[in-house]
């Protein structure tokens, strides 16, 4: 087994994970969180495919194109939910929701 | 190939760095490109080419787009245009070429040195990634199928609005 440690490639995943994570918690934009969550979701497929290559199984990509179509459902509607945010609350800040006397 | 693999994701990680402190949307949107990019590249190296292919087009190309647009939709970037020379000065664009710059040599390296896709030569082929998607994953795959039309039913819903709702409301459900 000549390959690349697998600990190694879960340490990239893993950091990954983190700074999505951290981008999500301090972020206030819209735009920012959506995209740390792209970030994270992009690790999970890291170490999907990471454990997939480790005992040569398919499952791993397959599971990684599952977090494709994910991914373009997540923002589809995610994206015209911030468009319709933007319309309502005029803010792209995600805290305008909680302070206004918006409807809920 | 080992140090591909190490640059790659030193570039991914930086890249997402990037992508989380950035101020302007649009310059993090360059980011987060280079970041699916070398990621891309992590898969190519670990053998599995066929979703890394997948990676660059549906992820780092299309789905982006569709971010890039609802940013522009959105006019996050709106303050470039107080700006004109903003795009033309090299400090905005210059770190993202600088990492796909280090990909693209990364990739070169890797297709003409290895001759194979996989460190341990054994890479995980489409038709084995088709198989498996076809045959045990059947179910998942049109609940998927199912999952992107509702996705587009409710991005309609949403996006056309109710125009019957009063200015500031939505509508319920």
């Amino acid at each position: 087994m000549s390959g690349i440690p697998m600990e190694h490639s879960l340490i990239f995943a893993g950091t990954l994970f983190a700074v999505g994570l951290v981008g999500l918690l301090v972020r206030r934009n819209i735009f920012f969180m959506l995209m740390s969550i792209q970030i994270m979701l992009n690790a999970a497929g890291l170490a999907f495919v990471v454990a997939g290559s480790k005992w040569h199984q398919p499952d791993g990509q397959v599971m990684l194109m599952f977090i494709l179509a994910v991914v373009g459902a997540n923002l589809a509607v995610g994206l015209v939910l911030v468009l319709r945010f933007r319309c309502v609350f005029r803010s792209l800040d995600e805290s305008a929701a909680g302070d206004s006397q918006g409807p809920c | 190939m080992y140090a591909v693999f190490y640059i790659s994701g030193a570039v991914a990680v930086i890249s997402s760095v990037m992508v989380v402190t950035r101020s302007n949307a649009v310059h993090a949107l360059l980011y987060l490109i280079t970041s699916l990019i070398s990621v891309a590249l992590m898969f190519f190296v670990l053998g599995a080419p066929f979703v890394a292919a997948l990676q660059v087009m549906i992820y780092a190309a299309a789905i982006m787009v569709l971010l890039a647009f609802a940013i522009m939709l959105s006019g996050s970037g709106i303050e470039t245009q107080n700006d004109p020379g903003l795009f033309r000065r090299p400090m905005i664009w210059a770190g993202p070429v600088a990492l796909a710059g280090v990909l693209l040599c990364g990739l070169i390296y890797a297709v003409t040195s290895g001759g194979h896709t996989s460190l341990d030569g054994a890479a995980v082929t489409p038709e084995q990634v088709s198989g498996a998607l076809f045959s045990p994953y059947l179910l998942g795959l049109e609940l998927i199928s199912l999952l992107l039309l509702g996705a587009l039913v409710g991005a309609c819903r949403v996006g056309t609005g109710d125009k019957n709702a009063e200015p500031g409301g939505t509508e319920k459900g």
